[in-house]
């Protein structure tokens, strides 16, 4: 049998323009992404719209009539921001678990994984996917609003930022879910166990301060409380919470997702053998 | 430097199968290298490894000088690889996934539609551009993703089992792609159960078994080893029983065609003279088996012959029977 020699220095790496291939490759992923979100609109667009109808409807016209208002403002009105801030939280959070998981289950995603990307990249790619999602349904969700209240933006800047930064935590959140499922049961007990009661419970139907002081305490521990309250704080310029606590807990979200999910997708958990 | 090299390279699994028991393989520029092994031996694995699929255990991978531990995304980018296993986008379009790959290594869009066409007309693939891939039959799909592999032109193309389920009018045409991208400069490793391939094709060959390497030489060297050819000879005349040819063994396969076993140092020369000694007349001659295919048969049972007899010599291993016959027959 020949001997092999020892491995011979490394080669420098020029020749090889890793920012260029990074930013085709970013671009790619995306282009990707909203393709299949365009390509699979009736699955990905228009549910979230008729749910988020039906809830105007029953909880908006129907009930809504019945309360009169909550934090000064019709019922209707004081919903609104919260059912599209639940569009966008549930629709970031499916779009990037139910495509990254496809790749896994059918082994294309091996397609970027034997690829020179970084996983930065990668990551960023599926973010983006799910935010546009997120932000397509929630302009949807708007327009549908719109036939039920007098929707008004009272800060913009704030309304915006919120709703990215929410999309972009949820997206990671999805990502995470992703990266550890082996089936598709793993990818629904997420949604079903923690985000929905999480969602419903994070003053998307209600203004924490009709609960008891301890319940007021407890739903403090909901990140998605501070999401749903600094949107309507955008829209509606009231809030439960005070706005800078809310930022600083989005914030911490989105960068301890970022860092977990850099982490196992380097260790190659779920990914690798 | 070398296309590939690979250092002590291991790899046990979870449950505790050691796939690569130190793999050191180098493969030269340039060349057309066959990696053969039968099933489970390890091929599919270190493959893995030099993809970024399979995390090593132990060892070191290095791609064109560029180290896979700290130069990951250069050495990935010298790599295209056709795996085993379908692994395509089947909800996208055949054109897409090969457009997206182009993509995925910094290859600007325009340029990847003007690559996607050639590497699709020359797959017989342009037809099926616009069909979505899970539509493709399972020789288009490895011709796809042939296609893949090749779209950012990489210098090292991995081809793990790149014929199977393909026939053979487009095989042929899928060979000349690869020797022609071959002399073009491309390296090119091959994993293929059709050792004819490999040996039409592979200029060096490493032979894999259980994890190790157990010959890797040039294929001139490996096929010159076989000692030993069995001739399948179709004659003119028809015979009741095999003839009598002095210093082979003949066998009657059926009225018309005979067996010869031919050793190396015999020639075929001295062979047709002692046919033609006995009036017979060949119409027509063929090997019985794949000479590499035959050789590489004998390394591996050689080797699982030589694992029986140490576990026979190891000096428990009667005695544990016996004892455990024993224990058996007291209770």
């Amino acid at each position: 049998m020949a001997t092999a020699p020892p491995l011979t220095s490394p080669a420098p790496a020029a020749g090889i323009n890793l920012w260029r291939i990074n930013l085709v490759g970013l671009a790619t992923i995306v282009r990707k992404e909203v393709h299949r979100i365009a390509r699979i609109w009736v699955q990905t667009i228009v549910p979230p719209a008729i749910t988020i109808t039906l809830y105007f409807i029953i909880f908006g016209s129907l009930i809504g009539q019945r309360i009169g208002e909550m934090g000064g403002v019709p019922y209707t009105t004081f919903i609104a921001p919260g059912l599209i801030m639940m569009s966008v939280i549930t629709n970031s959070f499916g779009n990037v678990v139910s495509s990254f998981f496809s790749g896994k289950l059918q082994l294309h995603l091996e397609e970027m994984l034997v690829s020179p990307l970084s996983f930065t990249t990668i990551i960023t790619g599926y973010v983006i996917g799910g935010v546009v999602r997120g932000l397509a349904v929630a302009a949807l969700v708007t327009v549908v609003a719109s036939f039920f209240t007098d929707l008004s933006v009272a800060r913009p800047l704030v309304t915006f930022s919120v709703v990215v930064l929410t999309a972009m935590v949820f997206s990671l959140a999805g990502l995470m879910n992703a990266i550890f499922a082996k089936n598709f049961d793993d990818i629904s007990i997420i949604p079903t166990f923690f985000l929905t009661p999480l969602t419903y419970l994070g003053g998307v139907f209600f203004s924490i301060s009709l609960l008891s002081p301890f319940w007021q305490n407890v739903s403090l521990a909901n990140p998605i409380l501070y999401m749903v309250n600094a949107f309507r704080y955008g829209m509606l310029g009231s809030s439960d919470i005070p706005i800078g606590t809310a930022y600083a807990i989005i914030l911490t979200a989105l960068v301890v997702l970022y860092v977990t999910v850099l982490v196992l997708l380097r260790r190659g958990t779920g990914i690798r053998s | 430097m070398y296309a590939l090299e690979l250092r002590q390279l291991r790899k046990t699994y979870p449950s505790g199968v050691e796939a690569l028991r130190g793999v050191d393989l180098s493969v030269k520029q340039g060349d057309f290298f066959a990696l053969l092994g039968p099933n489970g031996a390890g091929k599919t694995t270190a493959i893995g490894i030099i993809t970024s699929l399979v995390n090593k255990t132990a060892g070191d991978v290095s791609v064109f000088g560029y180290d896979l531990d700290r130069q990951r995304e250069a050495a990935k980018a010298c790599v295209g690889v056709v795996p085993q296993e379908f692994n395509l986008n089947f909800f996208e379009k055949c054109e897409n996934i090969l457009i997206n790959q182009a993509g995925y290594y910094g290859v600007p869009r325009s340029v990847a539609r003007r690559r996607a066409e050639k590497y699709l007309k020359a797959l017989h693939l342009w037809d099926r551009r616009d069909q979505m891939s899970r539509t493709l039959s399972g020789g288009m799909k490895r011709r796809l993703m042939i296609a893949r592999a090749l779209i950012h032109k990489p210098r090292l193309l991995i081809l793990d089992e790149p014929t199977a389920g393909v026939d053979i009018e487009i095989r042929r045409s899928m060979w000349d792609l690869m020797t022609r991208i071959n002399e073009d400069g491309m390296t090119i490793i091959l994993t293929t159960h059709y050792l004819h391939e490999a040996e039409s094709f592979c200029r060096n060959i490493a032979i894999i078994d259980e994890g190790r390497i157990i010959e890797n030489d040039t294929m001139v060297n490996v096929v010159r080893k076989l000692k030993r050819e069995v001739f399948v000879l179709t004659l003119e005349e028809s015979l009741k029983r095999a003839p009598d040819l002095p210093g082979y063994q003949v066998q009657l396969r059926n009225e018309h065609e005979i067996e010869v076993e031919v050793e190396q140092e015999q020639g075929l020369n001295a062979l047709f003279q002692v046919i033609s000694d006995r009036s017979l007349h060949v119409a027509s001659m063929r090997t019985k088996s794949n000479r590499l295919e035959e050789l590489f048969l004998r390394l591996v049972d050689d080797k699982e012959e030589q694992k029986n007899a140490a576990r026979a010599a190891e000096p428990g291993h009667a005695d544990g029977v016996s004892a455990a016959r024993h224990s058996a027959s007291v209770n």
